[in-house]
C-alpha cells in the first residue's frame, strides 16, 4: 500500500548551526509503527539528496510517537552566513512529508 | 508553599507580537511573565549598539512595554523575568526604573543579572588554559580574537532564583538560557533543590515549551493548521506548574489559538538534537521521558520527566565578523517566466565575472518554483508558471565587490529579458556577515553577578 507521509504524520523543523533538525510526529500509534519501520536514516538521506550534503542522524521518541532527524551540512553554512531563502530549514519538515512509503516492501 | 504557579510566555524572540505580554498580564491570571529576546544574532547586534553608546545594548522594546504592563503587574503581583538585558542589563534596568518613577510607582525591586559577558576577559580566559575551542570544528578561538564581536556565557536558572529570593519584582538578565527563565520561578516557589535532576528537567522542558511563544499554542502548526481558531488574537502559552514537577500547558481562555497534544508535541521536537541529551546549565533533560495527556479545553498535562546531572561547563556563544553579503530579487511573468529568470541570472553572472568581482559564494533561487524544497519540489511544466521571483544572494570578504553586485541588479530591467518587475526596494545593500563560534567554558571560570535596584 502506498502512503503519503503527510497523511499519517506532522512535524516541525529548525536549525542547529549548519544542521537542520526535523521532528516527525505520527498522528497515532499505528502510524508510529509505520514511520519507525519505513522512515529510516538511509531513506531520509536519499529523500534529501541534493539538499542534505552531510550525514543524517535518527533518534526515537516513542513517548510522543516521534522521530527526530538531524541533517548535517544542509543550510548553506547556517545562521547569518547562509544565502538560502530558507536559511533556517523551516520548510524542511513539510519537505519530509512529501515522502511516499510503500508498506508492502 | 504555593500549590500551583502560572508562568506565561510573553515573547518568543525579539520582534515577536508587541501586544502579547500585555495580553498575558490582562486577559487572565498569571504569577510570572517570562520573555525571551535573545537569538544568537541579537547579541552581536546589541554589542555593536553598545560600542557606539554605552547606554544601549539591550532590547529597546522593553522600556515602552514596561510602561504599559508595570501598573498591571504591580496591582496583580505578577513578576517579570526577561533576558532582554542583552549586553547591557544594568542600563536596561535603569531605563525601566526611570519608567517606574514616571508612573509614580512605589516599592519596586529590579534585579540585574550580569557576568555573562566575557568579551573583555578573553585573554585572561586563554591564559587560564581554556582555549574556547569551537565545539564543531575543534579549532581554538585565539587566532580570530581581533574579529570577535561578542562573547557571552549562557547562565542557567541559578542567578534568577537568587534574584527572586532577594525579593525582585523584575529580573533583567544578560545571556541566560531561555529555559532558565521558566525553571527559576519553579525552583524559587517550590523550594526545589538545584541538584534534583528530575525536577530541574521538568522545569527545563516547561521552559522549552514556552520559549518560542505562540509556536506552542497554535502558531506554525503543521498538524491541521486550518483548524486553529482565531490566530489573529492568539493567546501565548502558559504553564501551570505543580510542586511535584508535573505541569499543564494552557492559554488564557478568551484569547485565540489552540493548545493540544499536537501543538505541544511539535514544539517539543523543535530544534532538538539527541532527545536523551538536552543539555542546559541546570541539568540534562531526557525528552524520551516526557508524557503528554490532552485533557481537552486547551489543556495538556505534561508529566513523567526525568533527567541527568548537569555538566561542569557553560556554553559560550561568540560571534565574529566574516565578510559581507547582499541579497536582491526581480520578478518575471508568463510567458517563459522561469526561462527568463534563468537567462537573467546567467547575464548577471557574466557581467560580474567580466568586472572581476570575487565572491565566496553566489546562490540563485527561483521563488515560486523550487526555493523551499529544491529537487523535492513537484515538477510543474515550466510554461504553466504565472510568475517566478529570481532571488540572488552573494557573500564575500570584499565590501566593494558586494556593493557592486547591488548596482548590477537593477540594470537587468532595461538590459535583460522582458516582462520583469519587483524592483521597488532600491539597490541591495551589503550587510555584515556575523558567524558563530560555539564553545564550552569550565563553570568555575565565570560567576554570575547580581545587583538590586530599588525604588
Amino acid at each position: 500500500m502506498k502512503i503519503l507521509l503527510k497523511d499519517i504524520a506532522h512535524g516541525r523543523s529548525g536549525d542547529k548551526g549548519d544542521a537542520a533538525n526535523i521532528g516527525l510526529i505520527a498522528y497515532d500509534d499505528k502510524s508510529f509503527e509505520i514511520i519507525s519501520k519505513y522512515v529510516t536514516t538511509e531513506r531520509v538521506k536519499k529523500h534529501f539528496e541534493g539538499i542534505c550534503k552531510g550525514d543524517v542522524e535518527r533518534y526515537e521518541l516513542p513517548n510522543i510517537r516521534a522521530l527526530n532527524f538531524l541533517l548535517h551540512n544542509t543550510l548553506g553554512g547556517g545562521g547569518t552566513v547562509s544565502l538560502k531563502h530558507d536559511a533556517q530549514g523551516k520548510t524542511l519538515a513539510a519537505a519530509l512529508l512529501r515522502m511516499e512509503l510503500n508498506t508492502e516492501e | 508553599m504555593r500549590e500551583k504557579i502560572r508562568i506565561a510566555s510573553g515573547q518568543g524572540f525579539w520582534g515577536d507580537l508587541i501586544d502579547a505580554p500585555y495580553q498575558q498580564v490582562t486577559a487572565g491570571n498569571i504569577d510570572y511573565l517570562v520573555m525571551d529576546y535573545l537569538a544568537e544574532v541579537t547579541m552581536s547586534i546589541l554589542q555593536k549598539q553598545k560600542n557606539k553608546n554605552s547606554n544601549l545594548g539591550y532590547a529597546k522594546d522593553i522600556p515602552p512595554l514596561m510602561h504599559r504592563i508595570l501598573p498591571v503587574c504591580k496591582e496583580k503581583n505578577i513578576k517579570v523575568i526577561t533576558n532582554g538585558g542583552g549586553v547591557s542589563p544594568l542600563a536596561c534596568a535603569e531605563a525601566v526604573m526611570e519608567i517606574a518613577r514616571d508612573l509614580n510607582l512605589e516599592d519596586l525591586k529590579i534585579a540585574v543579572v550580569s557576568g555573562d559577558n566575557i568579551l573583555t576577559r578573553l585573554d585572561e580566559i586563554f591564559d587560564s588554559g581554556c582555549d574556547l575551542n569551537n565545539m564543531e570544528t575543534g579549532e581554538p578561538l585565539q587566532p580570530l580574537k581581533d574579529k570577535v564581536l561578542s562573547a557571552n556565557v549562557y547562565f542557567g536558572a541559578k542567578p534568577i532564583v537568587d534574584a527572586l529570593a532577594a525579593g525582585a519584582d523584575i529580573v533583567i538578565t544578560g545571556r541566560t538560557t531561555d529555559t532558565g527563565l521558566t525553571l527559576a520561578p519553579m525552583i524559587h516557589e517550590f523550594g526545589w533543590s538545584m541538584e534534583d535532576n528530575d525536577l530541574t528537567s521538568a522545569g527545563t522542558v516547561a521552559g522549552h515549551i514556552l520559549e518560542c511563544g505562540g509556536q506552542a499554542s497554535g502558531g506554525n502548526l503543521l498538524a491541521n493548521w486550518e483548524d486553529v481558531d482565531n490566530l489573529a488574537e492568539i493567546g501565548f502559552p502558559i504553564v501551570e506548574a505543580s510542586p511535584d514537577g508535573t505541569f499543564v500547558v494552557t492559554k488564557h481562555e478568551k484569547l485565540g489559538g489552540k493548545v493540544s497534544y499536537e501543538t505541544v508535541a511539535e514544539q517539543l521536537v523543535y530544534e532538538i538534537g539527541n532527545p536523551k541529551d538536552y543539555i542546559t546549565p541546570d541539568c540534562i533533560a531526557d525528552f524520551t521521558s516526557i508524557q503528554l495527556e490532552d485533557e481537552g479545553n486547551n489543556r495538556v498535562k505534561v508529566h513523567g520527566i526525568t533527567g541527568f546531572e548537569k555538566t561542569e561547563f557553560y556554553k559560550v556563544s561568540c560571534s565574529f565578523e566574516d565578510g559581507y553579503s547582499a541579497v536582491g530579487s526581480l520578478t518575471y511573468s508568463w510567458p517563459d517566466a522561469l526561462k527568463k529568470a534563468k537567462a537573467a541570472d546567467k547575464i548577471l553572472r557574466k557581467r560580474m565575472e567580466n568586472l572581476g568581482l570575487r565572491f565566496d559564494e553566489i546562490n540563485t533561487e527561483y521563488v515560486g518554483y523550487n526555493s523551499c524544497h529544491g529537487p523535492l519540489s513537484k515538477q510543474i511544466p515550466e510554461d504553466d508558471l504565472n510568475e517566478v521571483m529570481l532571488r540572488i544572494a552573494v557573500r564575500g570578504q570584499n565590501y566593494k565587490d558586494i556593493d557592486r553586485f547591488g548596482k548590477e541588479l537593477a540594470p537587468l530591467i532595461l538590459t535583460g529579458p522582458p516582462s520583469v518587475t519587483g524592483f521597488a526596494g532600491g539597490r541591495p545593500r551589503p550587510s555584515d556577515v556575523v558567524a558563530y563560534w560555539p564553545a564550552l567554558i569550565p563553570k568555575k571560570l565565570v560567576e554570575p553577578e547580581l545587583k538590586i535596584l530599588e525604588l
